[in-house]
């Protein structure tokens, strides 16, 4: 953002490339070995995953013993009856509890940035942020206990349902910041010219609010549900009997001997978070530029 | 903004609609923030009130609780009743595991910033082109499954895993090095799993810092090192504590990791607590020790907004 006399010397790389040393001593903002930590951190963070995701694609058994390159991991994987039930599960939770919390998510997003500061807006704000506040396992137990207390005392179970609430309710603040942000950015006089051109409030939230922010919307549904879909201390604890999502299918499988099939199946789960963070990442993008 | 103009015409019609949009707004908005918070209420907060409760009575015998009011949980998390003359004695086993829970957090914190700063500092000064992708390479694995990443790290360090299969290859070592199931590897999980998390906010704070203040520094004859010291760091003070808090809450309350990585036998806090509502069937001390573990990141939090002025921001940053 500080776009000083500093960026005349750091945004031209490759220029002087035969004299580096010069350049370095005159950017003021190079600090010594800061880029070999940067370079570092990325190996670090990506050589676990590339391991397995290279080693989904082998032909051998081993886990991390190559063995030729092979698609049978994947073919076992996506035959798996199990696997297939637990996709099933697991999207029915994480669509559910994308849709609801993106819909509550905007309203609130609406409520807390459309007008001056008000108490229910702090209230609101804080009530939203509180799920990210708890540690996961805290909420784990404190919803298995809840819903426990439920099936006791009023003998209501929700059976699926009981996930669902829960994956909404920390789904809320995720899909709620990307929304707000929008919002906070959002330019008010189109709104103001539609009500002045006379349409009703639906007609200018319709025609002129909801489009405007559907890159919010569609970028908070992302996170959602990636979240959800993701979630693993939760569902665990929560989950009744026969209960399966993604993850603990997956988590199931580390306690038997090791094959690829599990490569496999992470692999298929990393490549939908990328997917959904990438197109996340792509709109919140482009709102910037 | 044309409110303070004269009053054209013009300006009098878009006053007019800035003032109907806002009493628009001003109708919906407690209906509009009712939904998303009353489900947060029912059935986020609510449970952890049960919690609360559910921490002040019996255990059942077979899982959940007996409605019978007890001090119990809290009691057996420092002493232990002897099975014959219901003697106390002080059992320390609870709180070792907090405080060696506390210990791989705080480690894990402080591995994270030392790592993380440098990161940060370097994608903050790269030309905004490399910036985007430097960013997105860090957002992928914030935002990847945290259970598939600790199984990543399982299969490269396990003792027929990559690196042990690498150095036994090379001739280094003549029989794997023990790496799973040790506090190391916790360690690595933990730094491994939140490592972006620290990484992000301090990218955010410095990527706004305002470089002109370095440049003074470097006029008035500070060298690198003092700048860093005495500008950079101060400057991004707020990305250091939004990004500690971002790694010390769920590194304390971190399941996954010793769950895959401690395979049972180091326990911390989030498997103890899992253990209580699993197969040793003590819900109440269970939920007394999440409670614990509740307060103990309140405080952090409270610590936090007392350090900070524009809280706000740093959450949505």
């Amino acid at each position: 953002m500080a776009e000083g006399s500093l960026t005349a010397t750091a945004a031209a790389p490759g220029v002087a490339a035969g004299s580096r040393r010069p350049r370095r001593a005159l950017d003021l903002r190079y600090q010594p070995g800061f880029g070999t930590v940067a370079i570092c951190c990325v190996l670090l963070l990506y050589a676990p995953i590339l391991v397995l995701t290279v080693f989904s694609f082998n032909g051998g058994s081993s886990v991390t013993r190559w063995g030729g390159f092979g698609l049978g991991w994947y073919a076992k994987a996506l035959q798996d009856e199990g696997f297939h039930d637990a996709a099933l599960t697991t999207l029915k939770i994480s669509i559910t509890a994308t849709i609801v919390s993106t819909l509550v998510a905007t309203a609130a997003a609406l409520a807390t940035t459309r007008t001056r500061r008000w108490p229910g807006q702090t209230a609101t704000f804080i009530v939203i942020n509180l799920p990210l506040m708890v540690p996961e396992i805290v909420t784990a137990v404190a919803s298995l206990s809840f819903f426990a207390l439920l099936a006791s005392v009023a003998h209501l179970n929700f059976g699926l349902g009981n996930l669902m609430l829960v994956h909404t309710v920390f789904c809320i603040p995720f899909a709620y910041m990307p929304i707000r942000a929008r919002l906070e950015d959002m330019d008010l006089t189109l709104e103001q010219a539609a009500a002045d051109l006379y349409a009703t409030p639906w007609q200018t939230f319709k025609r002129v609010t909801l489009p405007l922010l559907m890159p919010g919307i569609t970028a908070g549904a992302a996170l959602a549900f990636i979240v959800s879909f993701d979630d693993f201390t939760i569902t665990q604890l929560v989950a009744g009997p026969g209960q399966m999502t993604l993850p603990l299918f997956i988590w199931n499988r580390t306690r038997v001997p090791l094959t690829p099939e599990i490569n496999a199946m992470s692999t298929i789960l990393l490549g939908v978070s990328v997917i959904f963070v990438t197109v996340s990442f792509l709109i919140a993008r482009r709102r910037r530029d | 903004m044309a409110a303070a103009a004269e009053a054209t015409p013009t300006n009098q019609r878009v006053a007019e609609a800035q003032a109907l949009m806002r009493r628009r707004w001003l109708r919906a908005r407690w209906g509009l923030s009712a939904p998303a918070v009353l489900i947060i209420l029912l059935f986020g907060i609510l449970p952890l009130m049960i919690m609360v409760v559910y921490s002040f009575l019996e255990a059942g015998e077979y899982g959940g609780v007996n409605w019978k009011l007890s001090t119990d949980a809290y009691v057996s998390f420092l002493f232990q009743r002897d099975i014959f003359d219901g003697t106390l004695t002080f059992s320390p086993d609870y709180l070792i595991i907090f405080l060696r829970s506390i210990i791989f957090a705080l480690a894990t914190t402080v591995i994270c910033l030392l790592l993380g700063f440098p990161t940060a500092y370097f994608m903050a000064t790269r030309p905004p082109s490399q910036r985007t992708l430097w960013v997105f390479l860090i957002t992928i694995p914030f935002w990847s499954n945290l259970l598939v990443r600790t199984i990543a790290v399982m299969i490269t360090i396990r003792d027929e895993g990559l690196i042990n299969d690498f150095l036994l290859w090379l001739g280094l070592i003549d029989k794997p090095i023990v790496m799973l199931y040790t506090n190391f590897a916790i360690m690595l999980g933990l730094l491994y799993s939140f490592l972006p998390f620290m990484v992000l906010p301090l990218y955010a704070s410095i990527e706004k810092m305002d470089f002109r203040l370095v440049e003074a520094g470097f006029d008035l004859y500070a060298t690198r090192g003092r700048v860093l010291r005495r500008i950079i760091i101060p400057l991004a003070k707020p990305g250091i504590i939004a990004g500690c808090l971002l790694v010390f809450i769920p590194a304390i309350g971190a399941y996954v990791t010793p769950l895959i990585l401690g395979g049972g036998k180091h326990l911390i806090i989030g498997d103890l607590i899992a253990l209580q509502f699993g197969s040793s069937r003590n819900w109440p001390l269970g939920s007394a020790q999440a409670l614990i573990l509740m307060v103990g990141v309140l405080i952090a939090l409270l610590f936090y907004v007392r350090t900070t002025t524009g809280k706000a921001q740093a959450l949505h940053g």
